[in-house]
């Protein structure tokens, strides 16, 4: 009895040590209602918009607004003129390339391929007025701020169609110029949502559905949810906004990082908390992205020019996406898509213009990722791959920028002519590069990091989606060990076929003694 | 002559025990989060692959106290004597009823096999898991952290090592479980482990034989008769 009280004791003090060892490294859980209660206390604007006599009045023209913005907030106009959003490029420092001031008026991307040329279509999307020609346009008048597509909050505000940047004639100035204030999901939304030329094109993770979408999409923006706008996390300061896309950055900085909320530990699993020292939050935490509606995977600029009748066409799948625009060419769409996964260390390359390539037979990468296992800054993050094959010139080995868009015809632009040969002659004059009269397309890539479409807790991925055997998420990343997808196939082997002879030679040994002590009996 | 001798003492029996318990759930939660086998769920699996280390690691530590304060470390040190009459034994003579070569005492346990597998699965097998498996868990990743002569690069080498030693573990205990049934008979060797007890050749005439300890002999001797 005594021993067995002894035996007892000794295995209670072993477990109970062993509990006490493994519970002292779990981390207290993160205060998520803190910092609920901390975003949902939103203060009520200062001043009142309305009340001000410079804005009770008939604004004829855009830049009358801006004028009276600035007549007051003397100041912010000078801050706007040093942003991205304003000038169209950032100062960038690129391994191999030194510093270079980076930005659409530079960089090719494989949607649209570039501005250059065709801004007044594209400054759609910039924040100023009077973009024709982003080498003409003059980055130093302030007036040509547009304050109101970031600040109207009566979301009646939209910039017209291929007017250089100028606001749709129906808009009533006044009244917005009235209601301005915080930036909300719709002021962002309208340009970041559709770039590409439509709706979640580019990204992938923003969609027009995040105006008022569920916290299925996306846990943080859900309107049944937190609820939160875009700049609760793309903090600003003297209009210089956090966060970025590497479609057109290179430098590890001004990054909005999970963290700064969650803290570094947010699970009280200590051992999930070692994960995000390697595996950004958005691996896990966004399991699928285009959620709501597809998103573009692959354009072929090299069937575009088709007409019928002598006339564009275009034709779509039964979820009303494009699959073929004679403008553009041809498209593949995907949605509820599982990322790619790669090492990222924040830092990317990128193909400026005027480059020349030096190898086409692998897919041109327009704009590298770099990292590594071994890179102690690199981390996994999700991916969207968008491919494309794009107009290149096989003489002097440069992506070819063509003039696309021209309100009429005779321009050389494609979207009127359909004339390859004149859109990329009209197009690399138009930047001062050679164009050798050659066209052909080549094979491109670019990775989109996917950050938002954030999933709830319960939807996340769980560990063995990645340590598997098969079907691990990270079965392309191969510079590193993990436990559960990899193994040695010669200590497998060896290990299988020891513990095989090991049962066999049990069993044969087992099976002689028993024949032989029956026969023995038999015999007496 | 036979009688029945009180040869394993509680403690021995408690970590036997405990030892084949915590290695056996080892070896389960260990294969899931290798990726062989699907049981507890991996995250499952990890933590408590974690808590029977640590207990091992306890178990250990007393283990070795055991050994070093009793003397029955002495038990594991290998000898050339009578190996091959016992490796002739379980080849031949076990088919033909012949006695067992080595007679079992209680201050000679285990025979000339025995002793050089319990010594190797001691001092290598053993080891050789304690020491991956703490790096295993401690392990954090290149470059981080300021002890840089410690960075490990990778964490294969480890698994490796690791995955070796639980198969080795694993064929020792598929032969460990049938030499169990070797004794004098199919379940005396099992009954031993539970009770204690077990009968053998009169300890007397082993005692005048075993010249290797004579000291040990007797402090182990008095010990047995009041254990």
């Amino acid at each position: 009895m005594k021993k067995i009280i002894i035996s007892v004791a000794l295995l209670g003090l072993v477990i109970a040590v062993s509990i006490g060892i493994l519970s002292s490294k779990e981390t207290e859980q993160n205060p998520l209602s803190l910092l609920q209660a901390k975003l949902s206390d939103k203060p009520a604007p200062s001043v009142d918009h309305t009340k001000f006599a410079v804005l009770k009045k008939k604004f004829t023209s855009p830049q009358q607004v801006t004028a009276a913005c600035i007549s007051c907030h003397t100041e912010r106009a000078k801050e706007v003129m040093k942003s991205n959003h304003w000038n169209w490029e950032r100062e960038e420092y690129i391994e191999g390339r030194g510093i270079v001031y980076l930005g659409k008026k530079n960089a090719i991307n494989n949607f649209c391929i570039g501005t250059e040329g065709n801004e007044e279509s594209c400054a759609k999307c910039h924040i100023g007025y009077g973009m024709k020609n982003s080498k003409t346009f003059s980055y130093t008048d302030s007036t040509n701020i547009d304050c109101l597509v970031c600040h109207d909050n009566t979301e009646t505000y939209a910039k017209g169609n291929e007017k250089g940047g100028a606001p749709d004639v129906t808009v009533d100035l006044s009244n917005v110029a009235q209601h301005v204030g915080e930036p909300k999901r719709s002021n962002c939304g309208v340009c970041h949502f559709f770039g590409g030329g439509g709706n979640n094109v580019k990204h992938g993770d923003l969609d027009k559905a995040m105006f008022d979408g569920p916290k299925s999409i996306d846990i943080h923006m859900g309107t049944d949810g937190m609820n939160l706008q875009c700049v609760d996390c793309h903090k600003t300061e003297k209009h210089n906004i956090s966060g970025k896309m590497y479609s057109l950055s290179s430098m590890n900085r001004n990054r909005v990082e999970c963290e700064e909320c969650h803290t570094e530990s947010p699970h009280a699993d200590a051992i999930l908390n070692q994960h995000t020292l390697k595996v950004a939050c958005q691996t896990c935490h966004i399991p699928t992205y285009a959620k709501a509606n597809a998103t573009k995977l692959d354009w072929d600029w090299s069937t575009a020019g088709k007409l019928k009748n002598g006339e564009p066409y275009e034709e779509d799948d039964k979820d009303g996406n494009h699959t073929y625009l004679s403008i553009k060419g041809s498209f593949k769409w995907g949605n509820n898509l599982k990322p790619d996964y790669i090492w990222f260390n924040g830092t990317a390359s990128h193909y400026l213009l005027g480059d020349t390539v030096a190898d086409t037979t692998v897919p041109l990468v327009l704009n590298p990722l770099y990292g590594s296992y071994q890179d102690k800054d690199s981390k996994i993050i999700p991916v969207k791959i968008h491919t494309a094959r794009q107009p290149y010139d096989p003489v002097t080995k440069m992506l070819i920028q063509p003039k696309l868009f021209a309100n009429k015809k005779g321009e050389g632009a494609f979207w009127k002519d359909f004339n390859w040969e004149r859109a990329a002659d009209v197009g690399m004059k138009d930047i001062d590069l050679p164009f050798s009269g050659h066209i052909s397309f080549i094979r491109t890539e670019m990775y989109w990091p996917v950050n938002h479409m954030v999933s709830s807790k319960e939807n996340s991925l769980t560990c063995t989606d990645c340590h598997s055997r098969e079907n691990s998420r990270l079965s392309g990343m191969n510079d590193f060990y993990m436990p559960a997808r990899d193994y040695s196939p010669f200590i497998e082997s060896a290990g299988g076929w020891l513990l095989l002879l090991a049962l066999a030679g049990v069993f044969i040994h087992g099976t002689i003694r028993l024949i032989s002590s029956r026969k023995m009996k038999k015999r007496g | 002559m036979k009688q029945k001798v009180y040869i394993y003492r509680s403690f021995e029996r408690f970590w036997h025990w405990a030892q084949a318990i915590i290695i056996f759930f080892l070896a389960a939660t260990g294969f899931e989060i290798h990726g062989s086998i699907t049981f507890f769920g991996y995250q499952n699996a990890v933590k408590y692959h974690n808590i029977a280390a640590y207990s091992f690691i306890v178990l250990i530590a007393f283990a070795i106290f055991w050994h070093f304060s009793t003397g029955e470390w002495r038990q594991y040190l290998p000898t050339a004597k009578n190996m091959k009459a016992q490796i002739n034994y379980y080849l031949f003579g076990i088919f033909k009823n012949a006695p067992h070569p080595t007679k079992k005492t209680v201050l000679s346990k285990l025979n000339p096999l025995q002793k050089l597998v319990y010594l190797s699965l001691k001092i290598l097998v053993i080891p050789t898991m304690v020491i991956s498996g703490l790096l295993y868990m401690f392990y954090r990743y290149p470059q981080k952290g300021n002890m840089e002569g410690l960075n490990i690069e990778s964490i294969k080498v480890i698994a490796l090592f690791h995955t070796a030693g639980a198969f080795l573990l694993l064929a020792f205990i598929i032969v460990h479980l049938y030499l169990i049934t070797t004794g004098a008979t199919v379940t005396s060797n099992l009954k031993a482990m539970i009770t204690g007890y077990e009968e053998i050749e009169s300890e007397e005439k082993k005692i005048n034989t075993n010249d290797e300890f004579p000291e040990e002999s007797k402090i182990l001797k008095n010990e047995v008769g009041h254990a």
